[in-house]
């Protein structure tokens, strides 16, 4: 069952509540919005095509990586389906020297930041831990342990700040750091005391939840009785709730929000509120613990559908438009199927490679007992 | 005689004793509705309700922390903690809490807490799903610290550590989950919690392990009899405390140890087990005290994890080394 957190459990009353950000509904209608349209007043025919792309694209890669699964060809994958607009939003509303810290599952994102979404694939077949510079694309390393990287995000703003490069008004320099997490992460420890460093250092940091309304079984209810943007209240910054499945608000808030951060005005949260329409990953079960009449209504609010409805309203795309989207991702999915098992197995020896920038003796020497080891098999068989 | 594998196997103890004691509780992510991502916890939340099978929210100190709590209060939490890579959100209150309660209150407060983590490689996982973080818990004193390694310990022992009045680090070999063994459900547990076991005997070198390994190292000793080598294998079960009496015992026949574990080597509980067999049976040992475990390396991708692990012939070349002293 999916909470109604819109609901005041301390009895303030819907009413105090202020809506949940949408600009563009299910069905493809426009909702002006005094206060955001005129961030997103720059996005035409041109840049709404791009990001139908980016939706189309990024769905391609999850569906492609879900089916190597299947094949065997990766362990384990998480993935994104339903959440592409709120990572397409976000990741369009950064800038080249803004920083991201993702968690396992922020596939679109990358795909903003323009990694390679082959890269992503070495984590879950088991090659890397992280195949990608991080500072190639200013896209951190996926971290799996549950909220750890919201320190991580808000350490690093601190840093920005330190370094002046907030509040100059040079729009290629001042900087602002996003951490992305879910709504089970708010539980963390780490997630609450990012959250009070960040709000007392004033960083410049998006705390951006994905509240796709699970953490593997656990519905939203077990985490919280509090609507989760209204946390940061608490912390002393403002968080407001977006429709997760709306590409146009996704994109409005958060380019707000960042300029905030990059103007030196301190944290902002960001609930996205979404859906997971797939299983938490390869390996869960959602049958288990969800109804499919959930999935049916999430469903209706699909974040590609309605910019496709949007556009076939408004002639912005005709058919032919629409044929090389999809060509172009089947030519990614067939990329990521290439890529994916010509990603070399690493070497034995390569365990010792990188554990510290020093190696040490010791280690060294466990390198040279592992290769004799490893030798004294290929000696047998050449004998 | 039933035929359970572990995973049942723990179920089944986890039941009994929250059937025995209505104070026993069971808390941790996904234990509830899904029975936990490994299914070990399955059905009792369905048989027992959410008051006494609780899905807590994902903060693994706030697990730990509230168990302190309903501890303190009478209550005897079992935590699930989902992942070995996991247990160090919860570590603070592991060791700092947990394990001080007892001796910082001069005796006068317990906590039975049992603290389950499903732990080691070998499945393929992704990072932080594959790691042996035992030697930490050892390390600490006022914990106690077991590993399982067949389905019958696993019913017995989790059913020992819940009636511990000490608190309780439950290791239990993921890997190893799925197989199956037939024994008696009732009755009464064969062995005390806290003590090790010959699973094999032998007389040309002795061979320690617990958790996951012991079954590698029962297949090492059947390879070895090939070459008409006999290897006593050892169960080592308890790790804190160690129940060293019978290593001794065995050395002193054979003359040669391997100590076998996945961890990383230094400072692991093998290191503990050499020093003290090399203090207590020094003019026994033939040969050095052989280890063979993971390297001192984070735990690698799953592609190359066959190799971090001791396998086989892995064992089988310690052993030689330990032979050819
Ligand atoms: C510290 C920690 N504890 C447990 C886990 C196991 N785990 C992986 S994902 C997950 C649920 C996460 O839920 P949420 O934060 O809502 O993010 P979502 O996966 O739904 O995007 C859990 C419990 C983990 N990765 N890290």
């Amino acid at each position: 069952m999916t909470v109604d957190t819109a609901v005041d459990p301390a009895g303030g009353g819907a009413a105090s509540e202020p809506e949940l950000v949408q600009l563009l509904t299910p069905e493809g209608q426009r909702v002006p919005n005094e206060h955001y349209d005129a961030l997103i007043d720059d996005i035409g025919t041109a840049e709404i095509r791009a990001l139908y792309r980016d939706l189309v694209l990024s769905r391609r890669v999850d569906s492609e990586a879900v089916a190597l699964q299947r094949q065997g060809e990766l362990g384990l994958w998480a993935s994104l389906l339903g959440q592409e607009a709120a990572q397409v939003g976000s990741g369009r509303a950064l800038r080249q020297q803004d920083h991201v810290f993702p968690t396992y599952r922020e596939h679109a994102v990358a795909w903003c930041r323009g990694v390679d979404p082959a890269q992503l694939l070495g984590l879950f077949r088991g090659v890397d831990q992280g195949g990608w510079d991080p500072r190639e694309n200013n896209f951190h390393l996926y971290t799996i342990v549950i909220g750890a990287q919201t320190l991580h995000a808000t350490g690093y703003a601190m840093g920005v700040q330190r370094d002046g490069a907030l509040g100059t008004g040079d729009p290629d320099r001042d900087t602002a750091v996003v951490a992305y997490f879910g709504d089970g992460a708010t539980s963390q420890g780490d997630v609450n005391e990012a959250f009070i460093w960040a709000s007392v250092t004033n960083a410049p940091v998006v705390f951006f939840c994905q509240n796709n309304q699970w953490a593997i079984s656990e519905p939203l209810e077990r985490q919280t009785r509090v609507p989760l943007y209204r946390r940061a209240y608490g912390f002393g910054f403002p968080g407001l709730r977006v429709d997760g499945n709306d590409v146009l608000a996704c994109l409005a808030v958060s380019r707000e929000a960042l300029q905030r951060a990059r103007d030196g005005e301190g944290p902002t949260l960001i609930e996205a509120f979404t859906y997971r329409m797939g299983a938490h990953t390869t390996t869960d079960d959602p049958t288990r613990y969800r109804l499919g009449s959930e999935l049916e209504h999430w469903r209706l609010k699909d974040p590609i559908e309605r910019v496709k409805a949007y556009m076939v309203r408004g002639d912005m795309a005709d058919q032919a438009f629409f044929d090389d989207v999809e060509a172009e991702s089947e030519s990614l999915a067939e990329h990521l199927r290439t890529a994916c098992r010509q990603l070399p197995d690493p070497s034995p020896e390569s365990i010792f490679d990188h554990v510290y920038v020093d190696p040490t003796p010791p280690l060294l020497a466990q390198r040279d007992e592992m290769k004799t080891y490893l030798d004294s098999f290929t000696d047998e068989e050449a004998q | 005689m039933t035929s359970l594998n572990i995973i049942k196997s723990i179920n089944a103890g986890l039941r009994r004793s929250m059937e025995n004691d209505h104070k026993v509780l069971i808390m941790g992510e996904d234990v509830g509705k899904l029975g936990g991502v490994f299914r070990v916890t399955d059905g009792l939340q369905k048989d027992f309700g959410e008051d006494r099978v609780i899905d807590t929210p994902l903060a693994e100190s706030g697990i730990i922390g509230t168990a302190v709590g309903l501890a303190l209060r009478g209550y005897r939490p079992v935590c699930e903690i989902q992942f070995d890579g996991f247990v160090f959100p919860g570590y603070d209150q592991i060791v700092s809490q947990v394990a001080k309660m007892h001796f910082r209150s001069g005796g006068r407060l317990r906590l039975p807490i049992v603290i389950r983590i499903p732990y080691g490689g070998g499945i393929g996982a992704v990072e932080h799903h594959a790691e042996s973080p035992e030697a930490y818990f050892v390390h600490t004193p006022g914990l106690k610290v077991v590993s399982c390694a067949n389905p019958e310990d696993a019913y017995w022992m989790i059913q020992q550590a819940i009636e511990s009045d000490d608190p309780v680090m439950f290791f239990e070999p993921k890997r190893r989950y799925y197989e199956k063994a037939e024994f008696e459900l009732d009755g009464s547990p064969p062995l005390p919690l806290h003590t090790s076991r010959v699973v094999q005997q032998g007389t040309d070198a002795t061979v320690v392990a617990y958790g996951p390994m012991v079954k590698t190292c029962l297949e090492a000793a059947a390879a070895a009899t090939e070459d008409n080598r006999s290897l006593e294998v050892i169960d080592l079960r308890s790790l804190s405390p160690l129940d060293l009496d019978p290593v001794y015992e065995s050395v002193r026949r054979t003359g040669r140890l391997v100590v076998v574990h996945e961890a990383q080597r230094t400072l692991g509980v093998g290191a503990e087990v050499a020093a003290r067999v090399t203090e207590e049976c020094f003019y026994s040992l033939e040969a050095p005290v052989v280890r063979v475990t993971g390297y001192d390396t984070p735990y690698p991708p799953a592609r190359v994890e066959d190799d971090y692990l001791p396998d086989l012939d892995r064992v089988l070349d310690g052993v030689d080394r330990a032979l050819t002293y």
